[in-house]
C-alpha cells in the first residue's frame, strides 16, 4: 500500500510536469479529434499518429500515446451516437442505444452520459492497474520460457474465440498472422527467412505496415464500395445536461461495466470490444424491461462505455508488465516501445519505475482532459462528424502512406502496405477478421522463440508444457475454451450474440 | 440460389488459406529442419504451413457443404485505384519529391470514390499538401525534398 502511493508519488511527478502534462493534452486533444472522423477508429488513429511521437523520449512518447487512444476510443463513442457509424467494433455496442437516443432527440445526454461513465470507469481501473500491474510483473519473473509460450497460445486462443465471426477462420487468422511474422532473421540461427532476396525484409514486415494495410486501406476500399447513406444527428446537440433520472439510470451500469472492463482488459486477447458487449448483454439481463434496449436506453449506453474504457486501461497490464499485448492497439504501443529501445515485461517495472507510473499517473490526468475537452467542445466534435467522406479517406491514406514511409524512409513500406491492403480487403470479404491475424503476427517470434527454448532446455520433451503448472493452467483455459466453442449448443448461442453485437 | 464455386465465401477462403499455408511450407522446405530439441529454423514454419492447409481444407469442404455466398459486391475498382494510388506515391516518393508525389497521391485515391468531383479534389490536393509539409517537414523536420528531379540510377 505504502509502495503503491509513493510509486504514484512518482509517478505523478512525472506525469505532471509541463512537458508531459502538454504531450498528454496534444495526445487526448488529437486523439479525439482524428478519432471523432466517422470510420476512422483508434487503431488507424494512433497508426498515423505514431510517427509523431518518435522524436520525443520513452515516457512522453509512451503517454502521448495512451492518450491518443483513449482519445479516440472516446472520440469514436461520440461518432458512433451522432452518425451510427463507430469506428471500431467496441462503440459498434454504444451506437445500438445511443444512436437511438440521438434519433429521439436525446443525444446531448446520451454524450454526457458516455462522457461520465467513461471518466468513473477510468479513474476507476487506473486504480486497479497501480494495484495490480505489480502484482502482476512480480508474479511474471517466475515466468520461464514454457510459461511464456503457454500464455501466449491462451492469448491467442482468446483472440480467436472472442473475434466476430467463425472461430475456424479466426484460428486459421492466427496461423496466417504467425507465418508473416516470421519473416525477416532468424533469430536463433541468424538465417533470413521469407526475405527473397529483398534487403528491406531482413528485419521483418513492419508492424504498422501490417496493421495500417489491414486494418485502414482494407477499410476505405470496404467503406467506398458500399454507398449508403447515414443520417446525421449532429444538429441536434443542444441540452447536454442528462437529467437526475438519467444519473441515477447510469450509476449502477457504469459502475458494473467498469468492472467487467477492468476484468476482461487484464486478459490477453480479450479486447474491449468483448468487454463492452458483455457489459450491454448483463445489463439486459439485469434490466427490469429489457425491450427498452435496442430504443435508447441509457443503460446501454453507460454500461459499454464504462466497460470499453476501462478495458482499454487495463490492457496496459498484460502489454506493459508481459511484454504480450492484449490487443491490435496495445500490440502497436508495444512496437512504438521496443523502437524506443525499450523491452516491455516484467523487468520494466523495476529497471523503468518512472515509464510505468508516469502512464498510469498520466491516466488520471488524461481522463480528466478527456472530460474537460469533451463536455464543453461537444459541439466542434459533432460538426467534425459531419465532414463527408469522400473529403476523409484521401487525408486518411495521405497520414497512413506517408507516416508508414517515414518510419523507414522506405518506398518498400509503401508498397507491402498496399499489398496488406489488398490482403485484408480480400479477407474482408471473405469474412475472416484481421484482428487474430495481427495478433499472431506480432506475437509469431516470441511465440517461436521461447518454444524452442523451452524444447531446448527439457531435451526435446513437450511435457514441459504441462509439468509446469501456471503453464499447464495457461494451457488449460486454451483447451476447455476451444472446447466449449466445438459443442453446438454453445456454438448456436455464441453465433446468435455475435449477430446481435454486429446489428448496430 | 446457391453460389458457384467462385462466389462461395468460405470455399475461397479455405483456399486462401492452403495457398498460403502451401507456399509458406514450400518455401521453408530450404531452412534446416532441425530436430525437436534443437529446432532448425525451417521447423516451425513448416508445422505452420501444415496446420494451414489443414484448415484451409477443412473451411473449403465446410464452404461446399453450407454454400454462403460472398456477401455483396466486389469493390475492385476502389481496391485498384488505392493500391495504384499508394504504389506511384512510392515510386515518386525516390524521383520526384514529397510535393508531387502527394498530388498523385491524393488525386489517384480521391478518384476511388463514388462521388468523385474535379474541384473539390484539386482543393483537398492543396490542402493536403500544404498539411502534410507543415507537420512533416516542417514540424517533424523529416529530411524529404518538397521537389527534386531524379531519375536514372
Amino acid at each position: 500500500m505504502h509502495d503503491v502511493l509513493s510509486h504514484l508519488a512518482l509517478g505523478f511527478s512525472v506525469a505532471l510536469s509541463l512537458k508531459n502534462f502538454a504531450y498528454c493534452f496534444l495526445g487526448v486533444f488529437l486523439g479525439t479529434l482524428i478519432g471523432v472522423l466517422p470510420g476512422v477508429g483508434p487503431l488507424v488513429t494512433i497508426a498515423m499518429l505514431l510517427p509523431i511521437t518518435f522524436g520525443l523520449d520513452p515516457v512522453s512518447s509512451l503517454i502521448m500515446l495512451a492518450g491518443i487512444f483513449y482519445g479516440a476510443q472516446y472520440g469514436g463513442s461520440t461518432t458512433a451516437i451522432l452518425v451510427n457509424m463507430p469506428g471500431e467494433v467496441s462503440s459498434a455496442v454504444t451506437a445500438i442505444d445511443g444512436y437511438q437516443m440521438a434519433r429521439q432527440g436525446r443525444a446531448g445526454p446520451a454524450l454526457a452520459v458516455a462522457a461520465l461513465s467513461s471518466f468513473v470507469a477510468g479513474i476507476i481501473s487506473t486504480i486497479v492497474v497501480a494495484f495490480f500491474g505489480p502484482l502482476v510483473g512480480q508474479w511474471a519473473l517466475e515466468f520461464g520460457a514454457a510459461e511464456y509460450f503457454s500464455l501466449m497460445v491462451m492469448g491467442l486462443v482468446f483472440s480467436a474465440v472472442l473475434a466476430h465471426g467463425d472461430l475456424v477462420k479466426s484460428l486459421a487468422m492466427v496461423l496466417v498472422g504467425l507465418m508473416f511474422g516470421l519473416v525477416g532473421t532468424d533469430v536463433t540461427s541468424g538465417m533470413p527467412r521469407f526475405s527473397f532476396g529483398i534487403a528491406e525484409l531482413l528485419d521483418g514486415i513492419g508492424f504498422t505496415v501490417v496493421a495500417v494495410g489491414l486494418f485502414a486501406v482494407a477499410e476505405i476500399v470496404q467503406n467506398l464500395a458500399q454507398t449508403e447513406k447515414v443520417e446525421v444527428f449532429s444538429k441536434d446537440v443542444k441540452d447536454l445536461m442528462p437529467t437526475w433520472a438519467d444519473i441515477k439510470a447510469s450509476t449502477w451500469p457504469a459502475l458494473r461495466g467498469t468492472v467487467l472492463g477492468s476484468l476482461f482488459g487484464a486478459l490477453p486477447g480479450i479486447t474491449a470490444s468483448v468487454a463492452s458487449f458483455s457489459a450491454y448483454m448483463l445489463e439486459k439481463k439485469l434490466a427490469k424491461d429489457p425491450s427498452r434496449f435496442g430504443h435508447g436506453a441509457i443503460e446501454g449506453v453507460a454500461a459499454p462505455e464504462a466497460a470499453n474504457n476501462a478495458a482499454a486501461q487495463t490492457h496496459f497490464i498484460p502489454t506493459l508488465t508481459l511484454g504480450i499485448p492484449a490487443t491490435a492497439v496495445m500490440a502497436l504501443v508495444l512496437g512504438a516501445l521496443t523502437m524506443q529501445g525499450i523491452q516491455p515485461g516484467p523487468q520494466v517495472m523495476t529497471s523503468r519505475p518512472e515509464l510505468f507510473w508516469g502512464l498510469v499517473a498520466s491516466f488520471v490526468v488524461g481522463n480528466v482532459l478527456l472530460l474537460v475537452l469533451n463536455l464543453p467542445l461537444v459541439g466542434l466534435w459533432a460538426r467534425l462528424t459531419q465532414v463527408p467522406y469522400r473529403w476523409l479517406f484521401p487525408a486518411i491514406i495521405v497520414f497512413a502512406t506517408i507516416g508508414n514511409y517515414s518510419l523507414n524512409n522506405s518506398a518498400m513500406d509503401v508498397y507491402l502496405c498496399a499489398g496488406a491492403g489488398v490482403l485484408g480487403y480480400v479477407f474482408a470479404k471473405l469474412d475472416c477478421q484481421p484482428a487474430p491475424l495481427i495478433l499472431g503476427y506480432v506475437l509469431g517470434p516470441m511465440l517461436e522463440e521461447n518454444l524452442r527454448r523451452a524444447l531446448l532446455m527439457n531435451e526435446g520433451s513437450f511435457s514441459v508444457f504441462v509439468s509446469r503448472p501456471i503453464s499447464l493452467v495457461f494451457l488449460g483455459i486454451s483447451f476447455v475454451l476451444l472446447a466449449a466453442m466445438v459443442v453446438p449448443s454453445l456454438r448456436r448461442g455464441r453465433e446468435r450474440a455475435t449477430e446481435d453485437g454486429d446489428a448496430g | 440460389m446457391k453460389p458457384g464455386l467462385l462466389g462461395n465465401r468460405d470455399v475461397l477462403a479455405g483456399l486462401l488459406f492452403a495457398a498460403i499455408g502451401a507456399a509458406g511450407f514450400t518455401v521453408a522446405l530450404a531452412y534446416p529442419f532441425g530436430s525437436v530439441q534443437q529446432m532448425g529454423p525451417g521447423y516451425f514454419p513448416r508445422v505452420l504451413g501444415v496446420l494451414l492447409m489443414g484448415f484451409g481444407a477443412v473451411i473449403f469442404l465446410r464452404g461446399l457443404r453450407r454454400a454462403e455466398a460472398v456477401p455483396g459486391r466486389w469493390g475492385w475498382f476502389a481496391l485498384t485505384v488505392v493500391t495504384v494510388s499508394m504504389v506511384a506515391f512510392g515510386w515518386l516518393m525516390e524521383r520526384v519529391g514529397l510535393v508531387p508525389s502527394l498530388a498523385v497521391l491524393v488525386l489517384v485515391s480521391a478518384y476511388a470514390g463514388p462521388e468523385f468531383r474535379w474541384r473539390e479534389a484539386l482543393l483537398l490536393t492543396v490542402v493536403l499538401c500544404l498539411l502534410a509539409v507543415a507537420i512533416f517537414v516542417w514540424g517533424l523536420g523529416l529530411p524529404y525534398p518538397l521537389f527534386a528531379w531524379e531519375f536514372g540510377s
